[in-house]
């Protein structure tokens, strides 16, 4: 009783106290789990990069952009996403555009936008952390559950970009650029009769897709998933490495900088897609287990900020932000451990790229500020 | 608002999670053994380290073939892909056309091992090496290298690319010589470059040493006075043998036309012929020794015995044989010093015909000499229709047999030796077969002394003499058949001598095959080249000399004490 007294006291003072827009707080209990996770990550990736300093650097500058463009994102008030978020989005669909008429090309697809003044980056990896806010914009003072013109409308502002990503092509982040509005759809209470209907509605699309989008290479990935064997020293072979690599670390794994895997080369993608091999060969199961807990945490601590956020914007931001990030890490562990087909996720805040660490981070600002204002409404 | 979607949600993603930490559990824990080895069968390579062949040596640990290090270069057209700047780069470095090389990449493109270049020298490679194209492999090998080159070239033979030996000692001796390699596990990137070895070796045997009985001292001189003494004769092909008495080692043997077993590519079939074991001549007068040798033992000739060979000619069935002219009454010293064919032919008229055979065979004769070197041939030595008097008198005087320049050299190794029989060696360390006594001692002294003659002013041979020493030797020509009958104008020039006759060091075998011009006889062609091997080879094995300055009547008296 004493304590239901003290709870309900607190949360009339915490109340009492808003609006807290100048409030600087990060989130302990988010930072210190994502603080562990990029640690793990820059020791493995200086490991498999086969101990290049200068990747190791170029990823510790956009870690660092990453935490200080988080520290603004937690300080900025939920108020200010919540009004520049159709901004946001527009600017996100212009460049993504933009991409697609004069982006850079890297290894076949056109991901990168070079602009005077600003370093290369790519605008998809951005529409991951725009895509749920918009969604929740759209969202946020409807009558929720949403009706189904609204959740038609919803996804629709998640799948624009995410057809504009998979003609770069890029399947992964198209996925999770979808799956991001999908989420907070999902968390909008939409009724499970219009989910599986939704989902039934995307089953016919699927062949859809095979044939008139995928390319050989990517449908023989698909192919190699179920029979890596078929096609050892093609397609199969990053499947193969990746499940080799990672089982072969054993229990304890065999050392940092130790696995032949992954430091001869045999390891494809080793600093990106495939990182989680690395680890897996290197830190053994005890090191995948460990990054896991980690993600749990971050995932534990998003979600319980998104029950806590006293208004539909940031309840509905929180758990979409968490939930991408979730996505992005199932994804690629799938695809490592050989149960889905490669589709070039990275591990979020562990494999090397600037625009996916940084917009990720920027993520969780957006999720500490929702926490920090968690009375706002 | 909705609440519990967020905990279903939640819930949703950690099973998904338990999932995966199920599935990297599974691989690591329970497929992790069977993951372990495929990373290992991909990245663990056991590598070949090549043993180097054995040295080759003279009796004076002298090399004749040594193997030296070389880098082949390949690639692996499966995993690596040259680009034509690349090809052209090393194109340059081999010294090669650029179009052959593209051409064989081409050629081979679906398997995964292609030489660039074999045998390529240690410093070529380093600079391959230094331009660091992946995909330039680099593989050591050795190669032979024959320091005495022609000269020893069939002693010694060669080995093939592979470094397996294909002729000569390196044939014969190639389970001694070859090396095997060992191995050595070592770390292999994706493209098969190798980044470290691992503990694991297996270290290489490396081939044993062989060493030869030949003297290259010996070997030279004897080499160098044939292949001028066929030059200037115009002759087809040539052989010597030098033997050493007391232990039955051979010192020298070579062969004119020869070859050069360090140039790889081209080869000469007619000069790569071991000629002093393979080809086979009828002796003629040199095999007329043995036929005395017969008399001898029938206890009824001496050396004085007084053989009419008036009026110079001799019919036997059908057949002729004649001297140059008529010599009348000989001694039978007198009968072997000038080589009469009639006295000879007398004698074995009257001489038991398996006891001439068996003379001819106890000398070695008609049996491999056993040397080690392979292709040797025994020759032909029958008793088939030998109470035939005309086989008889053919035998008597080298015809209807067959040696080789060895065997003839191991025939003259049984008089040498005092009656004894002994094994030819070529190759040091081997077991020797055992020596037997087949002619009595005093009958081959005897014979020794006659045979002093043939190099007197009076025998067929004053130009075999040397200097200070005594020689003993039988010159020998004899005609060669062409299309079954004896040609008149192909003949071999032979001579085999003995010296120093009274303390036999060594015997040395001539043969000159086929002189041109005037003179074609043993004692004009074949006999000089004797002596001036004799003198320098006995200069070389440290001979000392009977008297500087010999008379050519001391060397008469010598060889003629018997039919005084």
């Amino acid at each position: 009783m004493k304590e239901y007294t003290r709870y309900l006291t607190n949360s009339l003072r915490l109340r009492r106290e808003e609006p807290r827009s100048n409030n600087f707080h990060l989130d302990p209990m988010l930072l210190v789990p994502l603080l562990c996770i990029v640690g793990i990550g820059l020791a493995v990736l200086y490991s498999a990069v086969h101990q290049d300093l200068s990747i190791l650097e170029n990823q510790s500058v956009n870690l660092f952009l990453g935490f200080v463009a988080m520290t603004l994102a937690a300080w900025l008030h939920p108020r200010v996403y919540l009004r520049f978020a159709p901004v946001l989005y527009t600017i996100g669909l212009i460049s993504l555009v933009a991409v697609f008429l004069f982006g850079t090309t890297v290894n076949g697809s056109q991901r990168w936008l070079d602009l005077p003044l600003l370093p290369r980056f790519q605008p998809s990896e951005l529409m991951k952390v725009t895509v749920p806010l918009t969604v929740a914009w759209f969202l946020h003072d409807r009558a929720l559950p949403p009706r189904t013109i609204e959740v038609g409308i919803a996804l629709l502002v998640a799948v624009v970009p995410g057809i504009l990503v998979i003609l770069q092509p890029d399947l992964g982040t198209a996925i999770l650029v979808v799956s991001s509005g999908s989420l907070v759809v999902l968390l909008s209470g939409v009724r499970w009769r219009l989910v599986l209907v939704g989902t039934l509605s995307v089953v016919p699309l699927i062949p859809a897709y095979w044939y008139f989008f995928m390319n050989e290479f990517q449908k023989k990935r698909v192919f190699t998933l179920f029979d890596p064997e078929s096609d050892p020293l093609g397609a199969g072979w990053s499947i193969i490495q990746s499940t080799t690599a990672l089982g072969s670390g054993g229990l304890l794994g065999k050392g940092l900088f130790e696995g032949t895997q992954s430091q001869l080369k045999f390891l494809p993608e080793s600093h990106t897609d495939f990182i989680m091999a690395v680890i897996g060969e290197e830190l053994g199961f005890m090191g995948v287990m460990t990054l896991i807990i980690l993600y749990v945490l971050v995932l534990a601590r998003g979600m319980y900020i998104a029950v806590q956020a006293g208004d539909t914007f940031g309840r509905l931001a929180a758990g979409g932000l968490t939930l991408t990030f979730f996505v992005h890490v199932v994804l690629n562990i799938a695809v490592v451990s050989g149960l889905l087909p490669v589709t070039g996720a990275p591990l979020p805040l562990v494999s090397f790229g600037g625009t996916s660490a940084i917009a990720l981070l920027v993520g969780f600002g957006i999720v500490m500020s929702i926490h920090t204002h968690r009375g706002w409404r | 608002m909705n609440r519990p979607r967020h905990f279903v949600l939640t819930g949703l993603f950690t099973l998904a999670l338990l999932g995966l930490v199920g599935r990297s559990g599974y691989l690591a824990v329970t497929e992790r053994e069977f993951l372990q080895n495929q990373g290992k069968a991909r990245a663990i390579h056991n590598a070949e380290i090549r043993a180097h062949r054995g040295v080759i040596s003279d009796r004076n640990g002298d090399p004749m073939a040594v193997s030296t290090p070389v880098v082949s270069v390949w690639t692996d057209p499966s995993v690596d892909r040259l680009d034509a700047g690349e090809l052209v780069l090393v194109a340059e470095l081999l010294d090669r056309p650029v179009d052959g090389l593209m051409k064989r990449l081409e050629r081979s493109k679906h398997t995964q091992f292609v030489y660039l270049a074999r045998r390529v020298s240690p410093a070529i490679a380093r600079s391959l090496r230094s331009l660091e194209i992946p995909g330039i492999r680099f593989k050591r090998e050795y190669r032979r290298f024959y320091p005495s080159g022609e000269i020893s070239a069939h002693v010694v033979g060669r080995t093939d690319i592979d470094d397996v030996g294909q002729e000569g000692i390196e044939l014969s001796m190639d389970h001694v010589l070859r090396g095997v390699p060992g191995s050595k596990r070592v770390l292999t990137d994706r493209r098969g470059q190798r980044v470290r070895d691992l503990d694991f070796y297996d270290a290489p045997d490396f081939g044993d040493d062989v060493e030869l009985s030949i003297d290259l001292r010996l070997q030279f001189l004897a080499y160098r006075e044939l292949k001028s003494a066929v030059e200037h004769s115009g002759a087809r092909s040539g052989s010597v043998v030098t033997l050493d008495v007391t232990t039955g080692d051979v010192l020298a043997l070579v062969n004119q036309p020869s070859y050069n077993p360090n140039r790889v590519g081209a080869r000469d079939f007619d000069g790569m012929r071991n000629r002093a074991i393979t080809d086979l001549y009828e002796p003629g007068s040199t095999a007329k020794p043995f036929a005395i040798l017969a008399a001898l033992e029938t206890g009824t000739y001496r050396a004085d015995t007084i053989i009419d060979t008036t009026p110079g000619y001799l019919t036997v069935g059908r057949k002729l044989i004649e001297d140059p002219v008529n010599r009348g009454r000989l001694t039978l010293a007198e009968v072997l010093a000038r080589s009469s064919q009639v006295g000879v032919a007398k004698i074995a008229l009257g001489l038991e015909g398996s006891h001439l055979y068996d003379v001819f065979h106890r000398s070695g004769l008609g049996s491999i000499p056993a040397t080690g070197l392979p292709g040797e041939v025994s020759g032909l030595l029958t008793d088939r229709d030998i109470d035939n008097p005309i086989v008889r008198a053919s035998l008597a005087y080298g015809y209807g047999v067959t040696a080789s320049a060895m065997q003839l050299a191991q025939s003259y190794l049984t008089i040498a030796s005092g009656g004894v029989r002994r094994q030819v060696n070529l190759i040091r360390g081997l077991p020797r077969a055992s020596e037997e006594r087949v002619f009595e001692e005093s009958d081959v002294a005897s014979l020794l002394r006659m045979m002093e003659g043939v190099a007197s002013s009076k025998g067929t041979a004053p130009k075999a003499r040397v200097p200070g020493f005594a020689v003993a030797g039988k010159t020998g020509t004899s005609r060669k058949v062409t299309s079954g009958t004896y040609d008149d104008t192909r003949h071999v020039a032979l001579f085999a001598g003995i010296a120093p006759s009274r303390d036999p060091q060594v015997v040395i075998v001539v043969i000159i095959n086929e002189p041109l011009g005037e003179h074609v006889g043993g004692g004009e062609v074949a006999a000089p080249v004797f002596s001036r091997i004799l003198a320098r080879s006995l200069r070389i094995l440290g001979v000392a000399p009977k008297n500087l300055v010999v008379t050519d009547r001391e060397n008469a008296r010598e060889g003629f004490d018997h039919a005084a």
